[in-house]
């Protein structure tokens, strides 16, 4: 309880299901995200690793209340001790909790840099913008310029001033790396690790593992949907025995410095989940109760992992 | 930039003017292939007995033996010279009817133009804004009613309601009879121009108002909608900021490439309303053989829609910093 009231954002329990038509009038429920966990205290980056469809973006989408409207969220989440309600999440979205998007597609592809950056809110941040653009060694004019005449290392850093020209307390950064050089991905995770050390929250949903591991403080790793395992980034550098889940051993095994081994099987999709603990049907450890009762998250080692017999 | 406009204009004049001559040859082979015989119409309507030999000195005089080609060049070369023939019914020349219900054509379809955009365009932006809400479903129903409702029909229906029954506008024509033309007020031709420019714009609106509608759509959907969700912006913030300005392009296209459809509606809209425009002289021109007038009103009607579009391409210039950039 402690813990809750320092906690920038706590999330716990959290499941997402999307309302869905089938062959006309017969009702189904997705479940996209189920008794999902994560927390995340000022001054750190928390990375969140998972394969596509493991349920990250939505993720980002929850905790600012801009998911569709055939979502249905359960679950608590809280920003600073108080209950994330619709009322707060319109309050708190652009203001105290920003988004940075992955790519120049989120920028309005007919409206100047300057408009954009500053956003609806009035008075018009200019000499925040000029500051920010300065820091981020991007030249003043670029505000008269469209989108499409960035270049991809600038339209980064205008993507990062959007976040930043707010006062936002909690950063979230959906894949802000894809489709960068290494130096490119190194500059753009140095800029967060500078925005967290300012005692701002980060939330870095990524699938650059190796990068993560180096620049966040700690690692949640998803899995279809949930959290099976939230671990120092030590321990990953460390290796799979540091390591307490066996889909993030899986995981660390995966990497292509480590010897690139897959496991077998598919991450199970939404509509197709297992009864109980979502990684049973790929796990080698699996037992009976692995089946049939779904293992909650314990604290283990200075971590949190979702299994009965990790350690 | 000014440059490059005048270079936009240029290209686009050099395609209108080939446009038009293929279009007059068009229609003049047409005419030759139809079985209107101009020298019988012209006799016809003189209303006196003409002899045998009288009518093969008018059609000597008009050079109707001659080749097709011959027949072409001659009225293409009076045409240049601004000469587009005398008019069988009206014993005027075509240069002056046209003219005189062009200008009545013009402010009536002008008008609709107007309206339906501007009625579309705001409809459209509601049912996107509100997409399958009741709202959105009920607008969506009456926008399919009134596109499938053909414009003479509910041309007639506005005149039954409003001008029969409820009196508040006249039946038709430009203006009141028994008023000689110079003692007509301004107020007077707008209270008859309200009801066929009605007529007219409801016609087109619906179209515009289901384009723009699910162009909305498309742009609430796009990435940079859903960022600027995130950042806190609500829906009309949304539309004022992003969606007038991403949908304003596809919609001065749909608007201006519209010019078509106005010019053949209100071909039904005047004739419904006894209005004198171009429209009615043109289905006159066509029932009673006048040839001379029928392939004017065609010439005029394509440089209209040509107009049309190249205003819709010089603004695309204009208003988008993409192709804007191409340009450069």
């Amino acid at each position: 309880m402690e813990q809750k009231k320092d906690a920038l954002l706590k999330i716990q329990n959290l499941s997402v299901s999307f309302r869905r038509y089938n062959h006309g009038l017969e009702q189904e429920n997705l479940q996209v995200v189920s008794d999902l966990d994560l927390t995340v205290y000022p001054g750190e980056i928390v990375a969140i690793a998972g394969s596509s469809g493991s349920g990250k973006s939505i993720l980002a989408s929850a905790i600012l209340g801009i998911l569709p409207n055939n979502a249905k969220v359960d679950g608590n989440l809280y920003f600073k001790g108080e209950t994330l309600t619709p009322q707060l999440q319109q309050q708190l979205r652009g203001t105290k909790i920003a988004l940075v998007p992955q790519s120049i597609a989120f920028l309005d592809p007919l409206m100047k840099i300057g408009k954009q950056v500053d956003g609806h809110r009035r008075p018009k941040p200019v000499q925040t913008r000029k500051a920010l653009f300065a820091r981020f060694g991007l030249p003043q004019e670029i505000q008269y310029l469209y989108p499409f005449q960035l270049s991809g290392g600038m339209a980064r850093r205008v993507l990062v001033s959007t976040a930043l020209i707010s006062d936002a307390e909690l950063i979230l950064a959906d894949e802000p790396t894809p489709g960068m050089s290494l130096d490119q991905a190194l500059e753009a995770l140095q800029m967060f690790r500078e925005i967290a050390d300012q005692g701002k929250g980060v939330v870095l949903i990524t699938h650059d593992l190796d990068l993560a591991f180096e620049f966040a403080d700690r690692v949640a790793v998803f899995y279809a949907g949930t959290t099976v395992e939230t671990a120092p980034a030590s321990d990953f550098k460390k290796g799979p025995d540091a390591l307490r889940h066996p889909y993030s051993k899986a995981l660390w095994h995966a990497l292509p410095q480590n010897g690139f081994h897959p496991i077998e099987g598919f991450q199970p999709y939404a509509g197709n989940l297992p009864p109980a603990c979502l990684f049973a049907p790929r796990c080698p450890y699996a037992t009976e109760k692995c089946r049939t009762q779904a293992p909650l998250l314990r604290e283990v080692r200075g971590g949190e992992v979702r299994c009965y017999y990790g350690a | 930039m000014i440059q490059r406009l005048i270079r936009i204009f240029i290209t686009n004049s050099l395609k209108m003017i080939s446009l038009l001559l293929a279009v007059s040859i068009i229609s003049f082979i047409l005419v030759c292939a139809s079985p209107i015989d101009p020298v019988q119409q012209y006799i016809f309507s003189l209303g006196t007995a003409v002899s045998p030999q009288q009518r093969a000195e008018i059609e000597e005089y008009w050079g109707v033996n001659e080749p097709p080609v011959e027949r072409y060049l001659n009225w293409l070369g009076e045409v240049l010279k601004g000469n587009l023939g005398e008019s069988a019914i009206y014993r005027r020349p075509v240069a002056d009817i046209i003219g005189q219900r062009f200008l009545n054509s013009l402010a009536l379809m002008i008008s609709a133009w107007i309206l339906s955009g501007l009625i579309g365009f705001a409809l459209g932006c509601v049912m996107g804004l509100y997409q399958d809400r009741a709202l959105d479903k009920i607008l969506k129903k009456i926008c399919y009613i009134l596109s499938s409702i053909p414009t003479f029909w509910l041309g007639l229906l506005f005149l039954l309601i409003f001008s029969v029954w409820l009196g508040w506008f006249p039946s038709g024509f430009s203006s009141p009879i028994g008023v000689l033309s110079e003692n007509v007020t301004v107020w007077q031709k707008i209270h008859h121009l309200i009801l066929p420019a009605l007529t007219l714009s409801l016609m087109s609106f619906s179209n515009i108002a289901l384009h723009t509608r699910q162009k909305l759509i498309d742009v609430l959907h796009r990435e940079y909608a859903q960022f600027a969700r995130a950042r806190g912006e609500g829906k009309w913030m949304l539309l004022r900021r992003h969606g007038l300005r991403n949908i304003m392009l596809p919609a001065l296209t749909l608007q201006f490439a519209s010019f078509a459809e106005l010019f053949g509606g209100s071909v039904l809209a005047e004739n419904v309303f006894s209005y004198p425009g171009l429209g009615s002289a043109v289905s006159a021109a066509g029932l009673n053989s006048d040839v001379p007038l029928l392939l004017g009103v065609t010439l005029l009607s394509t440089l209209f829609v040509c107009i049309g579009n190249m205003i819709a391409n010089i603004l695309y210039g204009i208003v988008d910093p993409q192709i804007r950039e191409v340009h450069k």
